[in-house]
């Protein structure tokens, strides 16, 4: 009898080791080693100080490739992000520069909806051209990365557009450089965004079908989902997500020019595939992109606090996590 | 041995006592063929019999299990993925393997490319081309790109390239099937012409009429086992056709249960045409198991998709129960209580990397969402149900579909489509690579699905299967229903007479 129970039971022990998925884990693990790193570089790094510091400068990119983790999870790519950024910003400051609206509070609440609207509608563009158009997402937004930053080059005459109300700018500062019960808001919004993202990902009829069609579109189609759609909503919510990050990005500098953005859709998709997202699409992981995202940032300020290495490498030291990351991906890929 | 008629002509080539197993399943007995100088040779056999295992492995694709293989008398072991070719063993795939944007001079050297100075020396390349087509009488352009060729020409290119390679022997996998009646004259003129300077030919085909007219000799294979080599002269059509099937139906097949006359009409198909598909009309009946039998390439499953609106239609209508269904509109007719079951359920069926539950509910989705949110346990009980229902056997309840048995596979993909509760299930090949043991469960769960008052479609190219499990099976060929054959009428015999066209009823 109890040689039964446990010959019934070790295989289930063992089977749980084994169900782990090193993929996932992985990037946490990789976190937790740029910690130690950090700490022995320098003392200050592991302050509570610091690393908030360091998690509120990722919220941009952290926020962005939470959309990047729809895109990419659904099979596609959105190179257009960083454009989309400059574009989103200057119209949102074009827009509260009108003064259409006398009040203040007002006028700041409708620039955050519309902000909201114009992400989503380039969004909304990128999936269009993809699917109706049958473009290859690589081309497509290669194609519309440089009609949004022409549009916000054009926008701003070559220069900067500032936010020009005192008033508006004190307003809306506390979006960026304030804190809830100590906690730096651009924080509080990176959980938020990724909360709401994990729960529409694993929790809802959406996010099964993202995984489906990023798996095989082919099955997807046979199983009548309507792949198109799919395609295109993830688009719009990378837009979304692309102005809930301008819209902490303009409190900070009040200000945006034609080179706001630059290179960014490369660190959101560094952040992604860091994470533990397949980049030929199916298993996204949300909580893996942000920490991505985190890691990216890490290894900057540990550039910065280091003495050792040029923080001027920083391109080459992200270039390199990629490839990396890559590779870890692949040697940790369960054999089929 | 050889029927001794002849002791100083020898084989070219040779397999004896030729076995093949692929992990548990066997597939080859113990085949003896050989291959004469100057011959076409028929291989024949049903879907399954072994035919296309038996070429692979005398051309070098496979290694066979057993048994040895002899070019010109001397035992060989033939380099594997067509590096054979340099022993002039050359196989033209039903697919071919040619890529379109080359043109048929490049086409026809590459891999070998002729150079001078190490520099591709075209010119010599074009003439040399121009030189084999001439040979085959062949009017084709030796600049023109592959992709601006009729599928003829294409066929032509590829037999070009044999015969620029010095080819000794040629397999040819239904080289006609996608020939018209004009351009399979041409090809077998030019068949001819190279068995008269000494190639020989192997040709696999179901068409028998072709066979009779073609070949020199015919070996018929059944089940992985050789049947019989003979002069086709000796043979005719009806003889070839009994040694294909010879074989009787067992307990394998639940009793089939007849639906009444007067049972309602759920499906009606009126007129149907896709690109390939003409004119199709048929109607089923509620707890009917309607079958299409037919040769691969006969537009079934072109059909299938269009009638589930996975493909769209050029005209026609389909309505269920008396209701139209809007062409190419697959969730239209999920919604009407319509599943189409693809034969290709590693590609389009299953996502490979996702586990059981995942696969299960990817289409009936809905019916677990709670306020808006999928509910892990409603899904984890539909799992439990399917489990119970269709008998998926898992020593892993995580395991990934990718890593499944074939047949545990196809219950899952049974058991998936069975979530949207159809009325009307379209089945295209139920048991295809799967062992007979899961093929005669899927068989009872076909007939139980019917008793219970749904109506199926099986599509299929397994003979045997479709008459097993079918009250009335249709029969296609070149893109037309050209037969409807019932109660007695359905056997093999009579299903390949249609199959192959020897015989058609017409369309009133």
């Amino acid at each position: 009898m109890t040689s039964d129970t446990q010959a019934d039971a070790s295989p289930r022990r063992a089977r749980t080791w084994r169900d782990i998925d090193l993929r996932a884990v992985a990037p946490f693990a990789a976190l937790f080693l740029l910690l130690i790193v950090g700490a022995m570089v320098n003392p200050n790094f592991i302050g509570l100080n610091n690393l908030s510091n360091v998690a509120t400068r990722s919220a941009f990119i952290a926020i962005i490739a939470v959309g990047a983790t729809f895109v990419i999870s659904s099979g596609d790519l959105d190179l257009s992000v960083g454009s989309m950024v400059a574009f989103v910003a200057s119209l949102m400051i074009l827009f509260m520069n009108s003064g259409v609206i006398a009040d203040p509070a007002l006028m700041l609440l409708a620039a955050i909806v519309l902000t909201l609207v114009i992400g989503s509608l380039c969004g909304l563009v990128n999936g269009l051209i993809t699917t109706v158009g049958r473009i290859e997402p690589f081309i497509a937004t290669l194609g519309t990365m440089g009609i949004y930053r022409g549009l916000t080059t054009w926008l701003s005459q070559g220069g900067a557009i500032t936010l020009r109300s005192a008033e508006q700018q004190a307003l809306y500062r506390p979006a960026y450089f304030g804190s809830v019960l100590g906690v730096p808001v651009p924080i509080l919004v990176i959980l938020a965004v990724t909360a709401i993202a994990a729960f529409i990902l694993y929790r809802t009829r959406y996010g099964r079908h993202v995984t489906a069609v990023g798996s095989s579109r082919d099955v997807a189609r046979y199983s009548g989902i309507a792949v198109d759609k799919v395609r295109t909503a993830a688009f719009i919510i990378q837009g979304l997500c692309v102005a809930i990050a301008v819209l902490l990005y303009v409190p900070r500098l009040g200000s945006t020019s034609a080179t706001t953005g630059m290179l960014w859709e490369l660190q959101a998709i560094t952040a992604v595939v860091v994470g533990g997202t397949a980049l030929k699409g199916g298993a996204g992981r949300v909580w893996g992109t942000i920490c991505g995202a985190f890691i990216l940032e890490l290894v900057g300020n540990i550039m910065l606090l280091s003495n050792f290495i040029s923080e001027y490498l920083i391109g080459a030291i992200q270039g390199t996590i990629i490839i990396i990351a890559m590779l870890v991906q692949r040697s940790l890929a369960r054999k089929t | 041995m050889i029927s001794g008629r002849d002791e100083a002509r020898q084989p070219v080539l040779v397999g004896e006592r030729i076995s093949k197993s692929f992990g548990d399943v066997q597939v080859l007995f113990s085949v003896d063929f050989d291959v004469m100088p100057g011959e076409i040779h028929a291989l024949m056999g049903e879907n399954g019999a072994g035919k296309s295992t038996l070429v692979k492995i005398l051309s070098g694709f496979e290694q066979p299990t057993s048994g040895r293989i002899l070019l010109d008398g001397q035992p060989v072991t033939l380099p594997r993925n067509g590096a054979a070719e340099s022993l002039g063993i050359v196989i033209i795939h039903q697919e071919f393997n040619l890529a379109e944007h080359l043109t048929v001079a490049e086409s026809l050297y590459l891999g070998r490319e002729v150079t001078r100075f190490g520099i591709l020396d075209r010119r010599f390349m074009r003439r040399e081309t121009r030189r084999v087509l001439d040979e085959l009488g062949s009017h084709i352009d030796e600049n023109a790109l592959i992709g601006s060729l009729a599928v003829a020409d294409k066929q032509m290119v590829e037999i070009a390239k044999a015969i620029s390679r010095d080819a000794r022997i040629i397999f040819m996998d239904e080289p006609t099937a996608v020939l018209s009646r004009e351009e399979t004259a041409i090809l077998f003129r030019e068949v001819r012409k190279l068995r008269e300077k000494g190639t020989s030919f192997v040709f696999v085909s179901h068409k028998l009429d072709e066979v009779m007219e073609l070949t020199d000799r015919v070996t018929v294979l059944r089940d992985g086992q050789w049947v019989k080599t003979a002069p086709t002269s000796a043979l005719d059509g009806e003889a070839i056709a009994q040694l294909m099937v010879g074989r009787e139906l067992s307990s394998l097949y639940p009793a089939k249960h007849e639906p009444d006359v007067d049972e309602e009409v759920v499906l009606s198909v009126s007129g149907l045409s896709t690109g390939y598909v003409r004119d199709a009309s048929f109607d089923l009946r509620k707890g009917e198991v309607l079958g299409f039998s037919g040769l691969i390439g006969s537009g079934r499953t072109e059909l299938m998709e269009a009638v589930a609106g996975l493909r769209p239609r050029a005209s026609g209508v389909v309505s269920i129960r008396g209701k139209q269904l809007v062409a190419g509109d697959f969730r239209a007719a999920n919604a009407e209580g319509l599943a189409y079951m693809t034969k290709d359920r590693k590609g389009r069926g299953l996502l490979l990397g996702e586990g059981m539950t995942v696969n299960l509910t990817l289409q009936a989705i809905d019916q677990h969402l709670r306020h808006g949110y999928l509910d892990p346990k409603s899904e984890a009980k539909a799992m439990m149900r399917a489990k119970r229902r269709f008998d998926i056997r898992v020593r892993d309840e995580h395991v990934r579909a990718g890593r499944m048995s074939g047949g545990n596979q196809q219950k899952l993909l049974l058991a998936k489509i069975m979530e949207i509760e159809p009325n009307i299930i379209i089945i295209d090949e139920p048991t295809r690579g799967i062992d007979v043991g899961t093929k005669q469960q899927i068989y009872h769960f076909i007939a139980a699905l019917a008793r219970e008052g749904r109506s199926i479609i099986v599509v299929s190219s397994e003979m045997p299967e479709v008459i097993g499990l079918c009250t009335r099976v249709a029969v296609m060929r070149e893109g037309r229903i050209v037969g409807m054959l019932e109660g007695e009428e359905i056997s093999e015999q009579q299903i390949m007479r249609y199959a192959a066209g020897l015989r058609r009823q017409l369309a009133s």
